[in-house]
């Protein structure tokens, strides 16, 4: 020991200091880049080594289909473990939750939809309750086997739902639900009002050549669908019935739909900050968006305007979907009954932008900020709701029973090699 | 005592980081690998654990994947080529000419950026290149949503990287060694050419290292400036790793960039940039 304290006594020199300033800085570096690499291998182990064939068949069933639902919600176990969206879990309601029932909401917050799945394999390890997850996952989480059966019963506020919600295909399959609806939002169509004075009236505008250069869509394999859904209506010899269940040819037809896309496009944009951006600086006059940037763009006094035009439009929706070994299933039960009820449910969609899946959240919603319940189409007829296709997991398996639909996995590729 | 033997004192250095290395580094990379090889089922979209070399198929045989290779590398490597040409004549004033407080800001100046976050930059570059921003406004170039913005960004980003080592390699070159060049009657330009450029490339060649292989793995900074056609091999695992859940596609991928890196690396080490730093 001696002998090295005596031998670091010796006073640096300005070249060792201006080394070490080196070396720290490519320790740094190093330890960026390895951290890289290892969190990309990283992410390989957690998914592969959790993830079995289990010998799943392309019959497709929900294994966890024939697990008995909870009879009556019994005493709270004082504990709730929640995998939700950022922001999903304020104090807001949270808070006045915990007091009434006592169960602890503890939150893990996920930044993907591929967060949420591989958080919740294993049924959720018997660490985790539920999760906020969207439609584009919801059938992962399903088909894995990883969301036990819910008694909808036990949710009195669910027959307060707008019947689009209360079973939708992204939760429930073959009548079983496995978690209760939250919220949604549809794709809007969103212009410059400086270069439209009337909305458009049709998908049209993003896909010819009029506005080239100036077209933002998310940058999302999804994107897919939306084309999907403006080709049902304009080459009806294609067949489209769902737009997330394409087949070989319908799938082709709209990729080169996308394809041609392409050269109109100023920005496929990754982050709604990006589309706000955009929209705000004149590199995009008219795209694909969300009610939230429309709100953003609002609320900064941009002359933005919005529209779901004649075609119809896809759109997201988030389930609290329970997991197959939740570890606190009465306390799962309680939230779900409380974030069901209007007033949570109109409390979230203000803070977030979102439209609520409980009917009776409108007046609630008008208190809480005027006129948002009418900006968020929370009192929109039933043609509203006919009119969008919600995100679901497209699968090689059909609704007609054949196995010939493109699942997800050729979406992305698509994306990747023939869109972009 | 223990600590008197030096094994004793070697092992109980270096088994926390060797272990932290080979356990979390190493393994990963053979996992990684291995998964590289795997398919998943296209109906459970569970990971089917059959050997086959399909995901490299698919990769070589696109034309998409293949261009999208050739970008990457081709713009990591006019990045690096781009931040030696700027850096060698400021290491050389720091390393040379400049007075030791002229040196210190000069230090701090290019640190500094350093601890400003990635993001902060980029967006502080997309301000620039936008529509109305100082780019287009003052001089007319439109240049968001392009290559030419990726590139201009990397080159902005990892400069440091690579002044830091060529400075530490002009350094190190003896002052004897240049006056000798230039008794001999070796002007300005011989001298540079044939004893420092000789004398800093292990430097040059370890900064490249650097700004090669961050350009090579980055993805953010395409998808925040990048256009319509800027796609590189980080966006495409990025976009397998989601939702698709087509992890050994995307291991595929990631071994792509380790192989060309080993390459370089390789070539690297036969230039003598690891004698440099």
């Amino acid at each position: 020991m001696r002998r090295t304290s005596g031998r670091r006594s010796a006073r640096p020199t300005r070249r060792s200091i201006t080394m070490a300033v080196g070396l720290a800085t490519l320790s740094v570096l190093a330890a960026c880049s390895s951290g890289g690499s290892s969190s990309a291998g990283g992410g390989a182990t957690a998914n592969s080594a959790t993830q079995n064939g289990g010998g799943a068949v392309a019959g497709q069933t929900v294994p966890t289909a024939g697990l008995p639902v909870l009879p009556k919600v019994g005493k709270g176990e004082g504990q709730l473990n929640l995998i939700a969206w950022e922001g999903y879990l304020d104090p807001k309601w949270v808070k006045p939750f915990e007091q009434q029932t006592g169960c602890q909401v503890n939150a893990k917050y996920a930044g993907s939809s591929d967060e949420m799945v591989s958080l919740m394999k294993n049924g959720g390890g018997g660490q985790y309750d539920m999760v906020s997850s969207s439609g584009d996952a919801d059938l992962r989480i399903l088909y894995a086997g990883d969301a036990h059966p819910v008694n909808i019963k036990l949710i009195p506020a669910w027959k307060d739902f707008f019947p689009a919600f209360q079973s939708p295909a992204f939760n429930t399959i073959n009548g079983v639900h496995y978690g209760v609806s939250l919220q949604w939002g549809p794709n809007v169509l969103m212009y410059n009002t400086k270069d439209f004075k009337t909305a458009p009236t049709s998908w049209d505008v993003i896909y010819n050549s009029t506005y080239k250069g100036e077209v933002t869509v998310p940058d999302n394999p999804i994107q897919i669908a939306d084309a999907a859904v403006y080709l049902k209506k304009h080459q009806p010899s294609l067949g489209i019935t769902d737009p997330y269940e394409l087949t070989q040819p319908q799938f082709q037809a709209a990729v080169k739909l996308l394809a041609g896309q392409k050269p109109l496009i100023e920005k496929y944009w990754s982050l709604a900050s990006q589309e706000i951006f955009d929209f705000k600086n004149g590199n995009a006059v008219l795209g694909a968006g969300w009610p939230y940037q429309v709100s953003a763009l609002k609320a900064a006094n941009f002359p933005i305007g919005t529209t779901i035009p004649g075609e119809g439009a896809t759109g997201w929706a988030d389930t609290w979907m329970l997991a197959a070994k939740a570890p606190h299933p009465n306390c799962s039960y309680r939230w779900m009954q409380y974030i069901s009820t209007p007033k949570v449910q109109a409390q979230q969609a203000v803070t977030y932008g979102e439209t609520p899946d409980n009917k009776l959240a409108c007046p609630i919603m008008n208190q809480l900020a005027a006129g948002s319940c009418a900006e968020y189409h929370a009192n929109a007829p039933q043609s509203y709701f006919d009119a969008i296709s919600l995100w679901k997991t497209p699968l090689a398996t059909c609704d007609n029973g054949q196995n010939n639909c493109v699942p997800y996995a050729q979406w992305v590729s698509a994306w990747n090699t023939q869109v972009k | 005592m223990l600590w008197r033997r030096p094994w004793a004192r070697a092992t109980l250095l270096l088994t926390p980081p060797l272990a932290w290395f080979l356990l979390l580094y190493v393994a990963a990379l053979v996992v990684l690998l291995i998964t590289a090889f795997w398919q998943i089922n296209p109906f459970t979209t569970n990971i089917e654990r059959v050997f086959s070399f399909g995901n490299f198929s698919q990769i070589f045989s696109s034309p998409a994947y293949r261009n999208i290779i050739g970008r990457t590398v081709g713009i990591a490597a006019a990045v690096t080529v781009t931040d030696a040409v700027v850096a060698f004549p400021f290491a050389y004033f720091m390393a040379r000419i400049a007075a030791p407080r002229t040196r210190t800001i000069l230090f701090v100046a290019i640190l500094l950026p350093l601890w400003a976050s990635y993001l902060a930059k980029v967006y502080s570059w997309l301000l620039i290149f936008t529509k109305g921003g100082v780019l287009s406004s003052i001089l007319n170039v439109h240049l968001i949503y392009s290559n030419w913005a990726v590139f201009t960004v990397f080159c902005y980003l990892w400069l440091p990287f690579m002044i830091i080592p060529v400075y530490a390699a002009l350094e190190r070159i003896p002052p004897s060694q240049i006056e000798a060049s230039q008794d001999l009657g070796a002007r300005t330009w011989r001298t540079t050419r044939l004893v420092l450029f000789p004398l800093a490339l292990p430097g040059i060649v370890a900064g490249s290292i650097f700004t090669f292989s961050l350009t090579l793995g980055d993805y953010i900074t395409p998808l925040l400036v990048g256009g319509t056609s800027s796609t590189f091999i980080g966006n495409i695992i990025y976009s397998n790793i989601g939702v698709a859940n087509n992890v050994p596609f995307a291991a595929a991928m990631a071994m792509i960039p380790i192989v060309i890196m080993a390459a370089y690396l390789l070539g690297a080490r036969a230039l003598g940039a690891f004698e440099a730093v």
